[in-house]
């Protein structure tokens, strides 16, 4: 990344005794849209607004364009924000409400209605000016929010869970829409959400949070295929994590016994060593295989199976009583069957070991 | 952190302090204190006096029984035009509502042409059985209570029908699938549902019996209530006595607070699901048609009864009404004197500038409030809004006592200035009473704000000023409105606060109407009557209209 847009720099905030943001640091180029995921509780909302001034934070800073605007008050910061239930004001109609950052900033008479009806054409709702915000739908108001956020042509634009209240069907659509209009128009972005889907769809890259504290931070694919903590392996897509121990160097990776079984799995991609001893193995439903008990598998019994398309998930009690989720021919095992459990022949990937503990 | 705003938390609430607890605190300083320290004499003088123990309990009973009386009206009202749908039920429904706006005392003085010994009725009833004096008195405790019922009645009826409104008819479904017969239905689901409302209106209803002074004042004769008790007594010139006798009805105020408080029925607002109230039933037996058709307009005569008497007392010249039943000439001579003669017409003026420079202050007070206590959550917020909720729990005649003690003397250093006898005293008066009213609608007011709303502002370039502009004061408009019209009524048509506190000068319409009922100057005390009611209806008509346009 050349010189970055917006920098986040060691941001925390303490509410009490708890770390609500504890050092959380992250940079955008600009024009990126970055996707803040992570469960409630994790601080992604409390980073968001401390981004846009709402929140002052504890210590740390934030940067655009080199300057530090940390203390400056949200109405100078020149951030556009779309609120989770949108926040437009009712008593207004909807051009004013695209107007109201605008006429802040001094403009008047013909530009202000040539600039409205921009950001209106914007999103796809030329002519809506004199409409009444409880006329809108669901989809039409959260397309005005944006709007509005906008027209002022803010240096940054902040979204707070922005597809929330919309209904499914629509979300996807929309998601497709808002990320194809801010990247033409090259706003850098900072979105908030707790669904996956959204994170990857809608964001360049997806800072993983919890717990206050940034866990990783990448694109969708590098979060799928190294994740840095069993945390984001098993919030970014699905998986399950069993304890093994790692007993020394086998032919393709780190050799790991695991109940009854003896599997090489990869070497950490951050170069971590593993010494021998207890770890944590995240499993893959497609990085291991489900066939008929015997030697050399993992053994266990089926317990649940979720058809999926190419292969059925089936969720496997082993003989340790651990629970895993596993890929396997779709209909050739039926709960209640004894079955054994091995690698995929696509070695390697969605098998992820973690030091104990972590 | 230091939190913006603090600065100006702490002068709003010094001076709610000042204005409210202060004068209170007075109060009860003085009843333990005499001319040379402190002294228990007053309280034992209190303690001993058998007429104090009576006027104590007569304030309590009268007061239960004015809670017994408008529930017996209210709730059935309520159910019947909830539950039932019969022809006129929307007329009729605004109508049962109207006791409402009629200034207490004005609603006396109807009852006193209406049902008094000299009054409409009482001739109608010579007349018609030939007698030569009225076969009654509109006088004592069952004169009391029948005004206490007829203008409270309305709290019950409100509070039940807006409760049955919450009420989802699927409650009534369930309740009918499971077997459950009409009286277990009423008895078992929907009147402990309706627990909160009931006792929203019995608490509001005793508080206001309680602290009721314009019946008992005019019709009480030797019948006394603590309020009247203490106007007595400190006429008397028993002043510390009558700081004893304030402690105690505050005291009972506060203690019937605090135990229908406790009872956790207030607060709690049980009912489940959004409301979709069940259909009303139509009565469709023309004999029950007919029968509710007779009742009801029969009810609407009997609720409008007073306002039509007033009105029609306010068109008789002095003197010429005698033993007709109907007056025999009419004129609006009454009406010309009240607004040609300036001696007569100052009242008016005076209750108008009065009434709404209170009305402002207590707006501009109540947004201030609201602005920190419940949008930036100052230090000491709580205690603020405590504060305004206070003098609704205080009879009008104890706060007027409280300032009358507080600010008769000029004492900078303690903070106390001689308002008494100045124009500033009755406007600070219906400022501290109109506080609670208006507070309660503004903070509730800007309870519904959503704060995202100021965030976006302010992410939108909007400094403090325009987002308050803009965004804070239209959306606040109907709370606003609401808050500003009970206050302005309030204080418009005040009279327990007046009493006490009035000079010449300042003389407000109830004062005059009191002078000119004993001057025997009915016509002129009718029409200002009429004023005061027309100007109440007035008021929340165009409220209403402005309220909701926004």
């Amino acid at each position: 990344m050349s010189t970055p847009y917006l920098v986040l720099d060691q941001l925390t905030r303490r509410f009490g005794p708890t770390l609500a943001v504890d050092r959380l640091s992250l940079e955008l180029a600009a024009g990126e849209i970055l996707a803040l995921l992570g469960p409630s509780g994790s601080g992604k909302t409390t980073a968001l607004r401390l981004l846009a001034g709402f929140d002052t934070p504890d210590s740390g800073r934030v940067l655009v364009e080199g300057q530090d605007v940390t203390a400056t008050a949200p109405v100078a910061r020149r951030f556009g924000m779309v609120f989770q239930h949108y926040a437009l004001f009712p008593h207004l109609d909807v051009g004013q409400n695209v107007a109201f950052g605008l006429e802040s900033a001094g403009i008047r008479g013909g530009t202000l209605a040539e600039r409205v009806a921009g950001a209106l054409a914007l999103v796809d709702l030329e002519g809506y000016e004199r409409r009444r915000i409880g006329q809108l739908s669901g989809g039409q108001q959260q397309r005005v929010a944006l709007a509005r956020a906008l027209a002022p042509e803010p240096r940054v634009l902040l979204l707070d869970e922005p597809l929330s209240n919309l209904d499914p069907a629509l979300r996807e659509r929309t998601r497709g829409e808002i990320r194809d209009l801010i990247h033409r128009i090259g706003t850098t972005t900072v979105f908030v959400t707790h669904e996956q889907d959204e994170a990857f769809d809608l964001g360049d890259r997806v800072a993983v949070l919890r717990s206050g504290r940034l866990e990783q931070v990448g694109t969708a694919e590098a979060l799928y295929a190294e994740p840095a903590t069993p945390f984001v392996g098993s919030f970014v897509g699905r998986s399950t994590t069993v304890p093994v121990e790692v007993i020394g160097r086998g032919p393709r990776g780190v050799r790991v016994r695991l109940e009854t079984v003896e599997w090489d799995v990869p070497s950490r991609a951050d170069g971590t060593p593993m010494p021998p001893g207890p770890a944590l193995l995240l499993v893959r439903p497609e990085a291991v295989w489900l066939v008929a008990s015997g030697v050399d598998t993992l053994g266990g019994t089926v317990v649940s199976r979720r058809f999926t398309g190419a292969a059925s998930a089936y969720g496997v009690r082993t003989g340790g009583g651990h629970l895993l989720e596993v890929h396997g021919v779709p209909g050739a095992f039926a709960v209640g069957d004894a079955v054994g459990i091995v690698p995929s022949r696509r070695a390697g990937g969605g098998l992820h070991l973690f030091p104990a503990g972590s | 952190m230091k939190r913006p705003g603090s600065v100006a938390g702490w002068v709003l609430l010094g001076g709610l302090v000042w204005l409210i607890a202060y004068p209170l605190t007075l109060v009860l300083l003085h009843a333990v204190r005499g001319s040379d320290g402190w002294t228990l004499e007053f309280v034992r003088t209190f303690l001993s006096r058998p007429t104090e123990w009576q006027a104590l309990w007569d304030s309590l009973w009268i007061s239960l029984a004015s809670v017994a009386l408008a529930a017996l009206i209210g709730v059935p009202l309520a159910f019947l035009f909830a539950r039932y749908d019969f022809p006129g039920r929307r007329l009729l429904g605004a109508v049962v509502a109207l006791p409402a706006v009629l200034p207490p005392l004005v609603g006396v003085l109807a009852f006193l042409f209406l049902y008094g010994e000299s009054g409409f009725v009482a001739h109608l009833v010579k007349r018609v059985l030939g007698l030569d004096e009225a076969p009654w008195r509109l006088e004592g405790a069952a004169a009391i209570l029948l005004v206490h019922a007829y203008s409270m009645y309305v709290y019950f009826y409100l509070f039940v029908r807006a409760g049955l409104a919450s009420l989802d008819a699927s409650v009534y479904e369930a309740a009918a699938s499971l077997g459950a017969g009409r009286w277990r239905t009423l008895t078992q689901v929907v009147l402990p549902l309706l627990r909160p409302s009931l006792a929203g209106a019995a608490l509001l209803t005793f508080m206001t019996s309680l602290a009721s002074f314009s019946a008992p004042y005019i019709f009480g004769g030797g019948f006394r209530v603590m309020t009247t008790q203490i106007v007595a007594t400190r006429l008397n010139g028993d002043d510390s006595l009558a700081m004893v006798e304030t402690v105690s009805l505050t005291l009972l105020a506060l203690a019937a607070l605090w135990l229908l408080r406790r009872s956790d029925a207030v607060e709690s607002a049980t009912s489940t699901g959004k409301g979709v109230a069940p259909e009303r039933s139509r009565v469709s037996s023309p004999a029950a048609r007919a029968a509710l058709a007779v009742l009801s307009w029969g009810l609407a005569l009997v609720l409008l009864l007073p306002h039509l008497t007033l009105l029609l007392v306010s068109f008789v010249p002095v003197g010429t009404w005698t033993t007709e039943a109907l007056p025999p000439a009419y004129t609006l001579g009454n009406y010309a004197t009240l607004l040609q003669d300036p001696v007569r017409a100052r009242p008016l003026v005076n209750s108008l500038w009065m009434a709404s420079l209170a009305t402002v202050a207590a707006v501009g007070i109540s947004i201030a409030a609201g602005i920190l206590a419940v949008r930036r959550r100052v230090r000491g917020g709580t205690v603020i809004e405590s504060l305004l909720a206070l003098p609704w729990a205080v009879p009008g005649t104890v706060f007027a006592i409280a300032l009358a003690t507080a600010f008769s003397v000029n004492e900078p250093l303690t903070a106390r200035f001689i308002f008494v006898g100045t124009l500033w005293i009755l406007p600070l008066a219906y400022l501290v009473r109109n506080l609670p009213i208006t507070g309660r609608a503004i903070l509730a007011g800007f309870r519904r704000l959503d704060p995202s709303l100021d965030e976006a502002a302010s992410s939108l370039g909007a400094g403090r000023w325009r987002t308050f502009r803009r965004i804070t004061l239209p959306l606040l408009r109907p709370a606003l409105v609401a808050g500003a019209t009970l206050a302005f009524v309030t204080a418009f048509g005040d009279f327990v606060t007046s009493i006490m506190l009035y000079t010449y000068d300042t003389r407000p319409i109830s004062l005059e109407i009191l002078s000119s009922l004993r001057n025997s100057d009915v016509g002129v005390a009718a029409a200002y009557g009429v004023v005061l009611m027309l100007v109440s209806a007035g008021v929340f008509a165009a409220s209403a209209e402005r309220g909701s346009a926004g």
